[in-house]
């Protein structure tokens, strides 16, 4: 059990991390002070072109020489720090946080329409399964993932979240249950562009594993949320499908219900279930996924977990308790359970 | 009449707020209302007697779990499972409700105004005097009364049209009935439950029930009362038999 | 100088205080066990073959067997078997035959692997209340979807590839019609029709009782081409090319001229009593390139209608020419494991050569994967698979559905004592005689076969729903919910499993 909560502002107004750490922090309940974070896009406008890579490092000498080597060798390192953190009584400090502003050189992947973000899934892939002590949590740009074992309020008064703005941010509370609380598990997974909260378990993960182990990515997370960020990657950006076909396919329609409808829908969601059976989620599960176009919630398709919208204007909020969600906005207005399996979509209005 | 207890709970913990309600309650207060709740659970856990406990906001999950007695209405909605194995008295929700509402009700009443969400009144049943109720205004989601094995749950779907759209209604019903404001798509009904015409009898035997929960709405009673219903009970109380052979 | 006999393989004997001389038995058994003389039900146990069919007919329960009634000296090495099988060879000096499937003792894997279920983290479904899907699509998938997006609609450019439409995953493997008789192999169609599943006709060809349920059929087409026009490759709702079999990997088969009586002779197209020899390879496919051809010669005389399934047997390297076939334009692998049924193989073969259908399955479902094209094939497996357990572990290892072949045949009937080859067989099977045949009532037999296919498929919904899943798609490879109860790391690692505990 966890409890989640994403927020988007439509006309991409940025907030800062004050309020969700209020509403996080309120469902305190469905955690167990192991794992708590937050991802926020549009937080770097000074480096709006580059990754930001976050990576946890054990210590900074070899771990940190091998990250150094691998990035620059596939491009340049336009600026790099410590991530500003500040002690906290509850909270361990496990890990140095760090973060690259990082461009890849264009013309070192090929075979690829998008080279860039291959390549930094690439090195992504490589430092998380290569390289002992360093870990990269965070590859997208302009935003970053905050994350630690401890309670909400302790990792976002570590990292101080109320110093960062941003239009979009997901925050989760998790109470583990597959592998015991470490800062690598906690959420959100982030890769890319593509970040994932997640309250339930994926009983299909090993289904779901071995698909997009199929398709060149490596699970190292130890946890079944890591395989949400690669099926959107995967389906989403290298697929080209938009969200709310990837929604289809992870959460599709039963088959009772595909055979009643018109011929031209039901051939299309019987390719599309027979293309993606591995991808298919299974078991309980309300996921929100953040992009920098937008957001997405959704449950699986029985509907084992809550999730709830709330809209105020331009924002849209999706979480597991209503309550949260009026903590952050006590205004929120026209509040909503989505269907099973229905994806639940805000995205920014350029 | 005593003054009612009035508590603001901002920020509070449902714990010593929960230990308030016990102790007010067992000291004879019978009014208790509750200002600013936003997701503490468990209001009313367990509480026996007779008070009734006003609650404005948002009160969290499990709401009037093994609640014996009291009355909790809710001027905002309700999370997950509210009546939650509750064995007397009422909830009456002025908003809608999360997952599993009702979910193995015993006794008394959920009123809920507005929907509820998936699985309300699973496994609701009935034993002797006790017949839980579960009546909603709006609609509901899948797996309504799934596993229910007695008491009453009625669907007005005021302001959908049909009153249900979702399937597995009544899966694996094996007591108890679910009546349902207008036709019911047969493709809806889940294992083991059949649909029965609506008749005047059950008019007569329901009509109370209708004009209570309307009463506690302030909703016109008329126009809900004829026998523009589906009636749907278990094929057969013992849904299972078939399933195994012997070793 | 004379080997002397061995003793008795089992001994029989009558309880004559129960026995109300109703002659059943000697009506019964086909071998010519028992015989009356003076009024009495004499015996001659010599013949006895362990069928049961005169014990499961007898109405007073008077009949007792006993298996190997003789103690010999026991020795670890020298089993009873071995010393029997030289005795027998030094008397013949030939190949030994034997019917079913391998009986060596070897560790059976799948009863060394666990299934998982839920507690608290996710809720267990029940599968007679909320949907469960066992729907199972077998043929080629494509590996992306591909559409087009005109103003916010999206138009599917993908278009599949014919696909065999499964309610269960559970299919009837290839006996033909010769090998098995014409009312099991109706019993067997009627049930498959019954619970929308599919058949394989075996090599054998199709005989016309078989037309009304051939959108039921699989059919097969081995070395021999036996009855293969293109008549019969339309009937097929597929078309397997059988290489292998796993009870008899790298060899032939041999039905015996006494075997190919009218019927099978007009359905095979060969001359009435004549022997059909399969040969050992296909003398048309000598590589990788030659199978893709003839898929695809299959395919265009058909119109690229039906999906074409290659069936090999588990040997040794069978990941990577699974890999292979599933880069030829064949739509699903057929792995057949060293456990696998036969009418009829040399006992050598059936009993030594190949691999398991367990670490078969999780090696071609991990090569294909590495390679990236695991969804776009299907994997059938079979060879041993005795359950819905087995069912569901062969899922999980990575398997979209299975063969049974036993299993169907146990369920007409058959009590497994691996005579086949002599058509001889009293329960109406594997028999051409026509007084025996007779035995089975394909109505009877179709309700056994369909009763099982039944309660497989309902144990598997549970297991699938303990386990939190309700679609088989989430079951298939997912070899988490797998755990390995005491095998060697060797092992763990081949089928990517870890220990119970782990």
């Amino acid at each position: 059990m966890c409890g989640i909560i994403g927020v988007i502002d439509r006309t991409m107004a940025r907030m800062d991390g004050s309020s969700i750490k209020e509403a996080l922090s309120l469902m305190d309940e469905r955690g167990s002070g192991e794992g708590a974070g937050y991802v926020a896009y549009g937080i770097y406008p000074d480096y709006a072109d580059c990754y930001a890579i976050h990576v946890f490092f054990d210590n900074l000498l070899e771990p940190k020489t091998r990250v150094d080597e691998i990035l620059k060798q596939w491009g340049k390192i336009i600026h790099q720090e410590e991530i500003p953190t500040y002690e906290q009584p509850g909270l361990k400090k496990e890990h140095i946080s760090w973060r690259y502003f990082f461009k890849p050189f264009a013309d070192q992947k090929v075979g690829t329409t998008n080279p860039d973000d291959d390549n930094v899934k690439q090195l992504v892939m490589d430092i998380n399964g290569n390289v002992e002590g360093a870990l990269v949590f965070s590859s997208g740009i302009n935003l970053g993932v905050f994350k630690a074992s401890g309670w909400p309020e302790d990792v976002a008064n570590f990292f101080r979240i109320e110093d960062y703005k941003g239009y979009i941010w997901l925050a989760h509370n998790r109470y583990p249950t597959n592998t015991a609380g470490w800062w690598g598990g906690a959420h959100p997974f982030n890769l890319l562009d593509w970040s994932v909260v997640h309250n339930g378990e994926i009983t299909s993960y090993g289904t779901n594993r071995r698909y997009v182990e199929g398709h060149g990515y490596q699970c190292t997370m130890l946890t079944d949320t890591e395989v949400v960020a690669y099926l959107f990657d995967l389906l989403g950006r290298r697929h080209g499908m938009p969200p709310e076909m990837v929604v289809e396919a992870l959460a599709p329609p039963f088959w009772d219900v595909i055979d009643q409808m018109p011929e031209k829908e039901e051939e299309f969601m019987r390719t599309m279930r027979l293309t993606y059976g591995s991808a298919l989620m299974n078991g309980p599960f309300a996921i929100v996924v953040a992009t920098k176009d937008g957001i997405v919630g959704f449950t699986d398709r029985i509907k084992l977990r809550p999730l709830i919208v709330g809209e105020n204007g331009p924002r849209l909020y999706i979480s597991s308790e209503e309550a949260a969600i009026r903590t952050m906005d006590p205004d929120v207005e026209s509040i909503y359970m989505p269907r099973a399996g229905e994806p639940v979509i805000g995205r920014v209005i350029e | 009449m005593a003054e009612p207890l009035v508590i603001d709970v901002k920020g509070m913990h449902y714990s010593p707020l929960n230990k308030m309600i016990r102790e007010a309650v067992a000291s004879g207060v019978k009014e208790i209302v509750l200002n600013n709740v936003l997701g503490q659970r468990f209001i009313g856990n367990g509480v026996r007697g007779d008070a009734k406990i006003t609650i404005n906001g948002v009160p969290g999950g499990d709401l009037g779990m093994f609640m014996s007695g009291p009355e909790c209405e809710v001027f905002g909605n309700a999370e997950h499972a509210p009546g939650n194995t509750m064995d007397r008295g009422s909830l009456i929700i002025h908003g809608s409700a999360g997952d599993a509402v009702a979910h193995s009700m015993r006794g008394g009443k959920v009123f809920v105004e507005g929907n509820i969400g998936y699985r309300g009144g699973i496994h609701m049943k009935e034993y002797e005097g006790k017949r839980p109720i579960l009546a909603i205004g709006g609609t509901s989601h899948a797996f309504l009364g799934e596993y229910m094995a007695g008491g009453i749950i009625l669907v007005l779907g005021i302001g959908h049209e049909p009153a249900v759209e979702d399937r597995g209604i009544g899966s694996g019903i094996h007591g108890g009935e679910i009546v349902i404001r207008g036709d019911v798509d047969d493709k809806l009904l889940g294992v083991g439950a059949k649909k029965v015409e609506f008749t005047d009898d059950d008019l007569v035997r329901l009509s109370p029930l209708i004009e209570e929960f309307c009463g506690r709405f302030d909703i016109d009673p008329t126009p809900f009362l004829d026998t523009n219903y589906s009636r749907i009970i278990p094929a057969s109380a013992r849904p299972f038999a078939g399933k195994y052979t012997w070793e | 100088m004379s080997l002397g006999s061995v003793p008795l393989k089992y001994k029989i004997s009558i309880d004559r205080d129960q026995c109300m001389k109703c002659m059943r038995c000697v009506d019964n058994c086909s071998y010519g066990v028992y015989r009356i003389e003076d009024d009495k039900i004499l015996i001659d146990s010599r013949k006895c073959t362990a069928c049961h069919r005169c014990i499961s007919m007898c109405p007073r329960d008077a009949i007792n067997l006993k298996e190997r009634p003789v103690d010999y000296r026991s020795h670890p090495l020298w089993t009873v078997e071995a010393r029997e099988d030289v005795i027998n060879q030094a008397r013949t000096g030939k190949i030994i035959l034997a019917g079913m499937g391998n009986s060596v003792d070897y560790p059976i894997i799948f009863d060394r692997l666990l299934l998982d279920a839920c507690q608290v983290t996710n809720p267990s479904i029940d599968p007679l209340r909320e949907p469960m899907e066992l729907r199972t699509y077998i043929g080629k998938k494509p590996s992306k979807l591909e559409f087009t997006k005109n103003n916010g609609d999206i138009d599917l450019k993908t278009k599949l590839s014919p696909n065999l439409k499964l309610d269960t995953p559970i299919m009837i493997g290839h006996m033909s019609y010769g090998a098995i008789s014409l009312p099991a192999q109706l019993s067997i169609a009627k049930a498959v029709a019954k619970t929308g599943t599919f058949m394989g006709t075996g090599e054998g060809g199709m005989h016309e009782a078989i037309y009304p349920y051939q959108d039921h059929s699989i059919v097969q087409i081995a070395s021999g081409r036996f009855g293969v026009d293109i008549d019969y490759l339309e009937r097929g709702a597929a078309i397997e090319i059988k290489v292998g079999q796993g009870a008899k990997p790298g060899i032939g088969g041999h039905l015996p001229g006494e075997k190919v009586c009218a019927d099978v002779s007009c359905t095979r197209m060969i001359p009435l009593g004549s022997d059909a020899i399969s040969p050992a390879p296909h003398h048309d496919i000598y590589s990788i390139e030659d199978l893709a051809q003839l898929v695809r010669s299959l395919k265009e005389a058909t119109n690229w209608e039906k999906p074409v399934f290659v069936k090999i047997a588990a040997v040794h390297n069978v990941a990577a020419i699974a890999a292979g076939i599933a880069k030829s334009s064949a739509d699903a692998v057929v792995i057949d494991g060293f456990k696998g049924g036969t009418g009829a193989a040399p006992k050598v073969f059936r009993d030594n050569v190949g691999i398991p259908i367990e670490a078969a399955i999780a090696a071609v479902d991990q090569k294909l994967n590495d390679q990236g094209i695991r969804n776009e094939v299907s994997i059938i497996a079979s060879g041993g698979i005795r359950n819905s357990g087995d069912l569901a572990k062969s899922i999980a290892l990575g398997a979209d559905a299975i063969y049974i072949g036993t299993a169907a045949l146990i369920a007409l009937g058959c009590r497994v004592c691996g005579n086949c080859y002599r058509g001889l067989c009293p329960w109406g099977i594997a028999t051409q005689r026509p007084e025996l045949v007779s035995r089975i009532d394909s109505d009877v037999g179709a309700e056994n076969v369909a009763n099982l296919i039944h309660g497989w498929t309902l144990e598997l919904s549970e297991l699938m729903g303990a386990a939190g899943l309700n679609s088989i798609e989430s079951l298939r490879g997912n070899r988490e919910r797998l755990r390995g109860y005491m095998l060697d790391q060797g092992l763990l690692d081949v089928l990517q499993i870890e220990s119970m505990g782990a």
